[in-house]
């Protein structure tokens, strides 16, 4: 009972005790020898710990570097339309953020954390998000908002109350408006003329991209968002090891599909069909890696069905009705900041709790 | 077929192949015992033998007058050497007495045999459970005659018995099941007499097939009616109210007990002794341990005397290894460290696990990065993290508030979490907290 009192330390306590130089019996007039002392002699130092004493296989960088190894498909993608640009865009955006982690890390008097792979997941993040011929300089500096400001200023990783990623892109957008919509025709697509987003495309223009190319990602967009189904395949492998909360992405997804498509069955003309919506901007990257982003999302179970839902709501409003042709960024980045709220009011009922 | 469990739970690897079909050895009789006087939950025993006295096997020598409490037995035949104060397997520093053995063999003092027990008085058979100083031997060590007497206005309709054995490493029950399967059997019986029901569950995990098959041969042959359950192997699946959940589909209400959803749950070591009591009239005086790991050289499964020192059993088992560093009592997850091996067996030690690697948590714990594992992991349907930050930051109200009391401090969250976040540690503090200003608030009252 006595080692409970002690106040747990973050560090292993690694008190072993020596037998016979500390007599293990006490009396209340004089210390007397412990007996058993002559009869025994220690025979080594052992660890004190507090239970359990096992633990799983994971662990925070195994569950980063997973999560970059779920997005490799995406980025093979974007190498394969874009080329260099993206190369380039991706280099860049990933060393930035290395940079920056590292030098805040020193400037914070702390053990380096770039080996957890956080960083590299934001840089990653935020360069798929890009349009292909942006700026690296432009880049370089939202990724440095993105680690510095979005994580940072907040106390580092598992503290941020935003997705770093989505936030240094908000930042972008805020600050390059006209430089962050302006696109670039994947290399492969020879027969086209505007090099407009199928979003944007719809939104101003009423002109509608066929189906299978959003799904292979064969229009213009952002680097890493234009191929859907490499990045379902990412995502899938997240859910299947657990690592990424099938709640999200399911109920993200599916407000989005019913939602948008109450809005088609009203008004075909005016609102795009729930495929397309489901399969163009940035959504499947958004639904699968940034808003399952672990930090930033509820952690009740009842809380991800309800980030999920007001995500997908957002989304439809400001897609449809918005000045913008993209919403999932601030669809994402507006639950961010409910989180903390839907933890709060979400607490499962305890286990034998009466159903009230 | 989906076999039944309850909701959430982890699954550790069992590592029980060590000693899972080692048969049970009887360890020689140590040369002194140190008899423990506080080895229950309850009031503390007070000793009623002297410095230098000669003492038998199974005579009295701590009781209590106090309802919720159990009296100790010796366990050897010798002499008192001394009554003091010495290092619990628990922590912390407790009044034990040491006693030297004189003689080479036993000399018992038994109570009188109840043979007739099918015949007995209720009161009788309960009052020898309290006499033999029988406690719950899975690990709570609960007086088990307060257990099978309760309040009139409950009724009891159901009795489990517990062979799940959820802990990685344990065998102790595995062993007993396959090896004194019928003494098990008439010790349910008589608990089951003394409670009055007439549903007997005996709940095994599936990773133990050749107890499951060994108990339902049993249960055939001696013509009882108690159901042999299969259970989906899960921890803590042992743990009493995810038992109830798994065979009676009950939810034990928050903060209530078994007896509230009409049922008792014992432990098959704990029927073992009910029965050496009644039918033989032994005291508790012997357990089954089982000594296992990477960290010593031959785990096995020993029938110990209650009192005998960790280090006697491990020179028993060929010594630790060169490399072992840790040594807990009881199975992985929920087990003490111990740093001295001086220390005695008390009647809830179920194991002595011996690693060569160090455990949970790491040397430096990562931040939480909110992932909510442990949100999935928790059997009782807690925040661990919420509950866990708030304990460390001092906000008692409010981790009262999420329920901190109801845990159970199964070790599934810390088990989980990819930050090695020592949660468990953080909520035993916080309950510490909560009971302190409950405390306080009773005293400003």
């Amino acid at each position: 009972m006595e080692a409970e009192k002690k106040v747990p330390e973050q560090s292993a306590k690694q008190s072993g005790e020596n037998v016979s130089s500390q007599p293990t019996m006490v009396k209340k007039t004089k210390p007397k020898k412990d007996p058993r002392a002559k009869l025994y002699k220690p025979e080594r130092m052992l660890i004190m710990l507090s239970s359990p004493h096992l633990g799983t296989v994971d662990n925070v960088p195994k569950i980063m570097w997973t999560v970059i190894i779920a997005l490799i498909p995406a980025v093979v993608m974007s190498i394969f339309y874009f080329g260099w640009l993206s190369i380039w865009m991706i280099t860049a955006c990933v060393s930035a953020a290395l940079a920056t982690e590292a030098l805040i890390n020193r400037m914070k008097g702390e053990s380096f954390t770039i080996k957890d792979g956080s960083a590299v997941i934001t840089g990653l993040l935020l360069a798929l998000t890009l349009p292909p011929a942006f700026p690296i300089t432009s880049g370089i500096l939202g990724t440095i908002f993105a680690i510095g400001i979005g994580k940072h200023i907040f106390g580092g990783l598992g503290y941020n109350i935003f997705n770093p990623a989505l936030l240094g892109r908000a930042f972008l957008q805020a600050s390059f408006p006209v430089a962050i919509t302006t696109w670039t025709t994947p290399r492969t697509l020879v027969d086209a003329v505007s090099a407009a987003t199928p979003l944007g495309g719809f939104k101003f223009e009423k002109i509608s991209t066929a189906f299978i190319d959003l799904l292979y990602g064969n229009t213009g967009g952002c680097l890493g968002e234009t191929s859907a189904i490499v990045i379902i395949a990412g995502g899938l492998f997240l859910i299947i090891r657990k690592y990424a909360d099938w709640r999200i992405p399911v109920s993200y997804l599916s407000t989005v599909f019913i939602l948008g498509g109450l809005f088609w069955l009203f008004n075909r003309v005016d609102y795009p069909s729930p495929w397309f919506h489901m399969f163009s901007g940035g959504l499947m990257l958004g639904a699968f890696f940034m808003a399952t982003d672990m930090v930033t999302s509820p952690i009740t179970p009842r809380g991800s069905w309800i980030f999920g839902i007001g995500a997908g709501v957002l989304l439809v409003v400001i897609r449809l009705f918005g000045a913008l042709p993209e919403g999932v960024m601030y669809s994402i980045l507006l639950m961010n900041a409910m989180t903390p709220l839907i933890n709060r009011y979400t607490r499962p009922k305890f286990f034998g709790e009466p159903r009230a | 077929m989906r076999l039944p469990t309850f909701i959430k739970g982890v699954h550790p690897n069992d590592y029980k192949h060590f000693t899972c079909t080692k048969l049970i050895e009887t360890l020689p009789l140590p040369d002194h015992v140190f008899i423990s006087l506080q080895q229950h939950i309850g009031a503390p025993c007070t000793v009623v033998v002297e410095k230098g006295q000669e003492i038998k096997t199974g005579q009295v020598v701590g009781s209590s007058d106090a309802y919720v409490s159990s009296p100790v037995h010796s366990s050897i035949t010798g002499k008192v050497k001394d009554i003091g104060t010495f290092v619990h397997p628990v922590g912390g520093k407790v009044q034990m007495v040491y006693i030297q053995r004189t003689a080479d063999e036993d000399q018992w003092e038994l109570m009188p045999a109840i043979s007739d027990w099918q015949s007995a008085s209720i009161d009788r058979l309960n009052q020898r459970v309290r006499a033999a100083g029988i406690v719950g031997l899975g690990g709570a060590a609960f007086p088990t005659h307060v257990k099978l007497a309760p309040p009139k206005d409950k009724t009891i309709d159901s009795f489990i018995l517990n062979g799940c054995e959820c802990e990685p490493f344990l065998t102790a029950d595995h062993r007993a099941m396959v090896e004194q399967t019928d003494k098990i059997l008439a010790g349910m019986a008589i608990i089951m007499k003394i409670l009055g029901v007439k549903d007997g569950f005996i709940g095994i995990e599936n990773n133990k097939p050749d107890a499951i098959e060994t108990m339902r041969a049993a249960v055939r042959q001696g013509e009882y009616n108690f159901k042999v359950v299969s259970l989906q192997v899960k921890y803590p699946q042992g743990a009493e109210k995810m038992l109830i959940q798994s065979v009676l589909k009950r939810q034990v209400p928050t903060g209530g007990l078994p007896m509230d959803v009409g049922t008792v749950v014992n432990n098959i070591g704990t029927a073992i002794a009910v029965a050496n009591a009644v039918i033989t009239g032994k005291a508790l005086v012997e357990r089954i341990v089982t000594v296992t790991g990477d960290g010593i050289n031959e785990p096995k499964n020993v029938l110990a005397r209650i009192g005998t020192p960790f280090q006697d059993i491990l020179n028993h088992c060929g010594g630790l290894k060169e490399e072992a560093i840790q040594v807990f009592m009881g199975g992985p997850m929920m087990g003490m460290a111990q740093y001295n091996l001086q220390v005695p067996i008390v009647k809830a030690t179920s194991g002595i696990v011996c690693t060569a690697e160090k455990g949970q948590p790491a040397e430096r714990a990562m931040p939480c990065i909110r992932c909510g594992t442990c949100v999935s992991a928790c059997p009782m349907f807690l925040l661990p993290t919420r509950i866990a930050r708030l304990s460390e930051m001092g906000h008692t109200a409010e981790s009262e508030d999420l329920g901190i009391m109801n845990c159970i401090e199964c070790g599934s969250c810390s088990f989980v979490c990819p930050s090695q976040i020592p949660l468990v540690q953080w909520i035993r503090l916080g309950k510490l907290q909560v009971g302190e200003m409950k405390r306080k608030e009773k005293e400003a009252a």
